[in-house]
């Protein structure tokens, strides 16, 4: 069984540990309408992989009594009940984080509740989330908030989705029921970038086909919902091709140690690597490749990769400041101040163009101003539509014209150097998620708009391979924005 | 340290996202201090600070505030850490509540809290001004726990306000704040309990010897056992001592600290019997014993 509760830790505490140092972490968020049964869900994934402690299980049983829907039963969903005064004011602003694990995974669900805030909420649960299990009430089958729901995930580059149909016991475990929701949700998954949903059958309530396998469903022949979570690969969520790394803090104990700190957004990188520091293009070599550690004997490594907290220092005398990143001389990002972005609002103050604001992305702040809202993605139909202003969990495509040049990836290509907030200049509020899908056409059309002879094609392509730290863009790339 | 090839082990990830955090508090706050309790979870903050900034010592104080009743062994190994990881160490002791005689036997354990404990952080915060205050909290402790955020903002009274928390998306922290207003920043937030342990094991991280179980003088007090730690527990109550096997999954003001039975002497063991027994810790610290919900309340009040 794959749950975290096995001989071993009575036998053999020791290789019990040892198997358990050796977990890979995944990340989830759980996307539902109210009552779909999201908190009965989460609820039973903890009960079942006996992450519920005895007290709190007392506590529960307390709390079914005086706020519970299950009557005497104990109400799982109240296991994963947030803060008091959400509770007694129904208001729910917020996103928690729950823990579970099994033998081969360490698991924290971003849990989402919520009703009008629900856009920012998800969105914000989904950024660090590797996978997405939509929730659907196999009574109702695909609504709109499921649609919803999906293209947020697809929005924010969940690369796995879960589709989980609860509820089967209120169905009779009908084949035909689930095989009729699995359809309805193909029909529109693939036009919002969704490739491959993996379905599942469940009953929250009664734990059929969740953990363990359901004897009422012997036509399903995938493996539990609990398996799925177990098993699915997770090679692809880290970019490990592109090397970036945003200088996060200079490290100077004394005059002859200066590390640059700071979390790899992508790739690997080796001592002795060429590398181009953006945006003042100085190159340099890797000297040394220094891991979180305590002591010298355990500080140097031959090679690093994302997402690892590092430490770098080079051969020359570089001037290297925070938000500025280190990049593979062979591989540069883009650099522009011109960015066309899509933008979850978070703000109670919607967005309106022309207004300066503060940028955040990875380590650098900059200042911007929004000129144009290109449209707004009417988030129930998935429609584009016009729109002067940006409110409050609303999405939208903008031109975005920053005061300085950054150096930046499509967020679809590496997350971490392609997302940004937005920043209230006074309030210092946060007020949008934002990911960058590419350079503006605006700033592109200038150089672009011009046929180009074979020979200016070949030489940038000679300049790109030979001088690659001088971050020439591709005749190509700009021909096809 | 890596599963396959290029992938991360949880806990290896666990602990990039924390040396990540606290590098993003250092560089971007002025007057930054670490709210050092002494405990597991602030052994394993402090290795992690320690680990964010090598060769270079962490660079900004440990803090902690001294209710006067922690176990004797805790000042001791707190001294002792702070002289081997070289960082200046900040005690602060309420004045009044040492002039009061504040005692939990006498005044009770939510007066004792309230003065020592709760406005004696308060008081130290206004003295010092520090800006951002990392503490050791995790999400997994308590359920109104879940949905703290990593950056928690506290205004100008060090107050929470719920509705004045900031979305946190990726690992992009909006550390802005106007003068007067400070964070808790909470660098453990996604390690569990045992994700604590087992990383304590791992890396060989110094904890204090009250988690391991040893013969302990040890009394019945509001329910639970405590230990006779000096002779300040009342004579009618330190006369009943009886020596047991007992250790703390928790460490605090030692009368307010519940002992477990416990044959655990090591690691392995600790972490067999925290696997085995599901209780969780905080069962054994008074404070949250009342209600479902009171830590809620207590942070409201300026409460870690
Ligand atoms: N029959 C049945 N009821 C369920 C199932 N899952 C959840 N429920 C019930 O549906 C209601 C809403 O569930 P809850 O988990 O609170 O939904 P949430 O709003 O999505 O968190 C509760 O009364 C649950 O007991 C299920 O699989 N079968």
């Amino acid at each position: 069984m794959a749950i975290e509760q096995n001989n071993l830790m009575e036998s053999d505490i020791e290789a019990y540990l040892l198997q358990h140092e050796n977990k890979e972490l995944l990340r989830f968020i759980t996307c539902g309408s109210v009552d779909d049964g999201k908190s009965t869900l989460i609820g039973r994934l903890l009960h079942d992989s006996k992450m519920i402690f005895e007290d709190q299980l007392a506590a529960i049983n307390k709390d079914s009594k005086k706020h519970g829907t299950t009557g005497d039963e104990v109400d799982l969903a109240l296991l994963v009940d947030g803060l008091q005064s959400e509770r007694e004011q129904g208001i729910t602003i917020d996103v928690a984080y729950r823990y579970f694990a099994t033998d081969k995974r360490k698991f924290i669900i971003a849990d989402t509740p919520g009703h009008e805030q629900y856009t920012r909420n998800m969105a914000t649960g989904a950024s660090t989330a590797d996978l997405a299990i939509i929730l659907i009430d196999a009574r109702y089958g695909v609504q709109t908030q499921t649609r919803r729901h999906s293209y947020i995930t697809s929005l924010l580059g969940i690369k796995h989705i879960l589709v989980a149909v609860n509820k089967m016991d209120l169905v009779d475990y009908s084949e035909q029921r689930f095989n009729e929701i699995k359809a309805q949700y193909k029909n529109f998954s693939k036009d919002i970038g969704i490739v491959n949903p993996v379905f599942v059958p469940v009953s929250a309530l009664t734990g059929d086909n969740v953990v363990n396998r359901s004897d009422k469903m012997p036509w399903n022949t995938d493996v539990p919902l609990m398996q799925q979570l177990d098993t699915i690969p997770l090679e692809d969520t880290v970019n490990l091709d592109n090397f970036r790394l945003p200088v996060q803090y200079v490290n100077r104990p004394h005059l002859d140690f200066r590390g640059f700190c700071g979390t790899i957004s992508a790739g690997s990188i080796k001592v002795g690597d060429r590398v181009t520091v953006l945006p003042s293009k100085k190159t340099s070599t890797v000297k040394q490749v220094i891991q979180p550690a305590v002591g010298e004997h355990d500080m140097a490594i031959d090679e690093a990769f994302a997402p690892m907290a590092i430490t770098l220092t080079l051969k020359d005398e570089v001037d290297i400041s925070r938000g500025d990143m280190i990049v593979k001389s062979d591989d540069m990002p883009q650099v522009s101040d011109q960015l066309e972005v899509m933008l979850v609002w978070m703000g109670e103050v919607p967005l309106r163009v022309g207004v300066d604001v503060l940028i955040k992305r990875a380590t650098n702040v900059v200042s911007g101003q929004f000129s144009r809202i290109d449209h707004k993605v009417d988030v129930n139909s998935l429609e584009k539509v016009a729109a002067t202003e940006l409110q409050l969990n609303e999405i939208g495509q903008c031109q975005l014209s920053l005061k300085q040049l950054i150096s930046f990836d499509a967020y679809a290509d590496i997350k971490a150097t392609g997302s940004f907030i937005v920043i209230d200049k006074y309030t210092h509020a946060t007020l949008a998620a934002g990911m960058i899908q590419r350079q503006s056409n605006s700033a592109v059309n200038a150089t672009s708009l011009r046929e180009y002879s074979a020979f200016e094609k070949d030489l940038n392509a000679l300049v790109r391979r030979h001088f690659p730290e001088w971050g020439c863009r591709s005749i190509d790339e700009l021909l096809s924005k | 340290m890596v599963i396959s090839k290029k992938q991360l082990t949880h806990l290896k990830r666990l602990e990039a996202e924390s040396v990540h955090i606290i590098r993003e508090v250092i560089a971007e706050f002025d007057n930054p201090a670490m709210l050092y309790s002494v405990g597991k979870d602030s052994s394993v903050m402090l290795h992690l600070a320690q680990k964010a900034f090598f060769p270079a010592k962490p660079p900004f104080p440990l803090v902690h505030v001294d209710t006067q009743w922690k176990f004797k062994e805790m000042i001791a190994f707190r001294e002792q850490r702070a002289k081997e990881v070289g960082m200046e160490l900040v005690v602060y002791i309420n004045p009044k509540g040492e002039e009061l005689g504040i005692s939990p036997f006498k005044h009770g354990s939510a007066m004792h809290t309230d003065i020592m404990k709760t406005e004696g952080l308060r008081q130290m915060l206004d003295l010092y001004q520090y800006d951002a205050v990392f503490g050791g909290a995790r999400r997994d402790e308590e359920k109104s726990r879940a949905k703290e955020r990593i950056y928690s903002f506290r205004d100008k009274n060090h107050r929470w306000d719920p509705k004045a928390q900031r979305p946190e998306l990726w690992d992009i922290y909006n550390g802005r704040h106007q003068k007067g207003e400070s964070i808790r920043v909470f660098p453990l937030s996604n390690w569990t309990e045992l994700d604590i342990w087992q990383y304590i094991y791992l890396e060989s991280i110094p904890i204090p010897d009250l988690y391991f179980a040893k013969e302990r003088p040890v009394v019945e007090y509001g329910g639970t056992k405590i230990m006779v730690d000096d002779d300040r527990m009342p004579e009618e109550l330190r006369v009943q001592a009886k020596m047991e096997k007992v250790r703390f999954r928790t460490l605090g003001c030692y009368p307010l600290t519940g002992a477990v039975a416990s044959n655990a002497e090591t690691l392995p063991e600790i972490i067999q019997e925290m696997l085995l027994t599901k209780v969780s810790e905080r069962q054994g610290r008074l404070i949250d014993h009342d209600e479902s919900g009171s830590m809620e309340k207590k942070k409201m009040e300026g409460y870690f």
